[in-house]
């Protein structure tokens, strides 16, 4: 049974399962999904300074939703715990062929391990693919009002216009980042 | 959210048995987190190289998941309205609109998330999900994350929204 769970989860079963956080969140405790004011609350209970936007209830308002990211985390222990696997991930050819073109060969892992690490903090390619990248990330998400789970799942879900002009938002940001900064940064 | 802050403010201290229910709650919460986090971890949509195929058109698998997550959403909304189900402490269900403003804050803050997620290849659940998984230095990308969101709460009078 491990085995079986092992392998990556095809995109039908784990895409609906993804899905089905809309109506659990709801009917567990009236929650709209979205992860990213997670990122509020632990700056509001960390370091709020003088901000208005942290000038509230962490605990009462926020609670949940760092609940949902704790849990997200030990997930992601899980996952690699009990159901890890050991395969490199299956990317198309032309991806990898792409990929070798800007200079990762090494395509095991979850994220590429010549960019993604500790050592390569103190390169340039380091520096702005894992501060500046989630610098935007952050900042974008707030002004944004949401991010994945809140606009492109919950929003889309949802019909709503907000969302709708947020998500065609990240994907005009992804197709840059992907076709005119990388080539650039790598 | 703030309106929401003072109509919870106005209810006034919680009782004990409300404490011992919000606590259930969170325990919940972090319960379907652990689910989503397997989910997105066992989909792929955590790895920096399925984005990559993704914003280079050359595979369907994100798609497929982010589409059928959609719609399984969108269902299951449909059915709880068409229903009038309740939560599960019998709750009227309620959902709040996304905040459109003049349509310039979804567009550039939407904008500015994509470059960051092309650029780590990880979004805010999913680089949770990456540190559960071991993948440490994703402790940098958070930390870079939340002082963004920090200046952006500074800067947040001076925006167009």
């Amino acid at each position: 049974m491990l085995d079986l769970l092992s392998q990556p989860w095809p995109w039908y079963i784990a895409g609906p399962l993804i899905g089905l956080m809309v109506p659990l969140l709801l009917l567990l405790d009236n929650r709209s999904f979205g992860i990213s004011s997670s990122y509020q609350h632990i700056c509001a209970a960390l370091v709020p300074g003088r901000s208005s936007y942290f000038a509230y209830d962490w605990k009462k308002t926020g609670k949940w939703n760092l609940g949902l990211a704790l849990g997200t985390l030990l997930g992601g222990v899980v996952a690699s715990v009990l159901l890890a696997n050991p395969e490199p991930i299956a990317i198309s050819s032309a991806t990898q062929t792409d990929l070798a073109d800007l200079g990762l060969h090494n395509l095991s892992g979850l994220v590429p391990g010549e960019i993604f690490s500790w050592s390569s903090l103190g390169t340039a390619p380091g520096l702005l693919l894992m501060v500046g990248g989630g610098f935007l990330i952050g900042f974008g998400a707030r002004y944004a009002g949401g991010c994945t789970s809140g606009h492109a799942i919950f929003g889309l879900a949802d019909a709503q216009l907000p969302s709708l002009i947020a998500v065609v938002g990240f994907f005009v940001g992804g197709l840059i980042s992907t076709h005119l900064l990388l080539p650039l940064i790598l | 959210m703030s309106i929401r802050d003072h109509e919870e403010q106005a209810v006034g201290p919680l009782k004990s048995g409300d404490d011992a229910t919000q606590n259930l709650s969170w325990w919940a919460h972090v319960l379907v987190g652990i689910l989503f986090g397997i989910l997105v971890t066992k989909a792929e949509v955590i790895s920096w190289f399925r984005i990559q195929e993704m914003f280079r058109f050359q595979g369907f698998h994100m798609y497929g998941v982010i589409g059928s997550a959609v719609a399984v959403g969108a269902l299951s909304l449909l059915m709880i309205r068409r229903s009038g189900a309740k939560t599960i402490r019998g709750e009227a269900i309620s959902i709040v609109p996304k905040d459109l403003g003049t349509g310039v804050r979804v567009a550039v803050g939407g904008t500015l998330f994509g470059l960051g997620w092309g650029l780590t290849g990880a979004c805010p659940g999913p680089i949770f999900a990456l540190i559960g998984n071991g993948v440490s230095v994703m402790f940098v990308v958070l930390a870079s994350a939340l002082a963004g969101t920090w200046i952006y709460a500074h800067l947040q009078p001076r925006l167009p929204h």
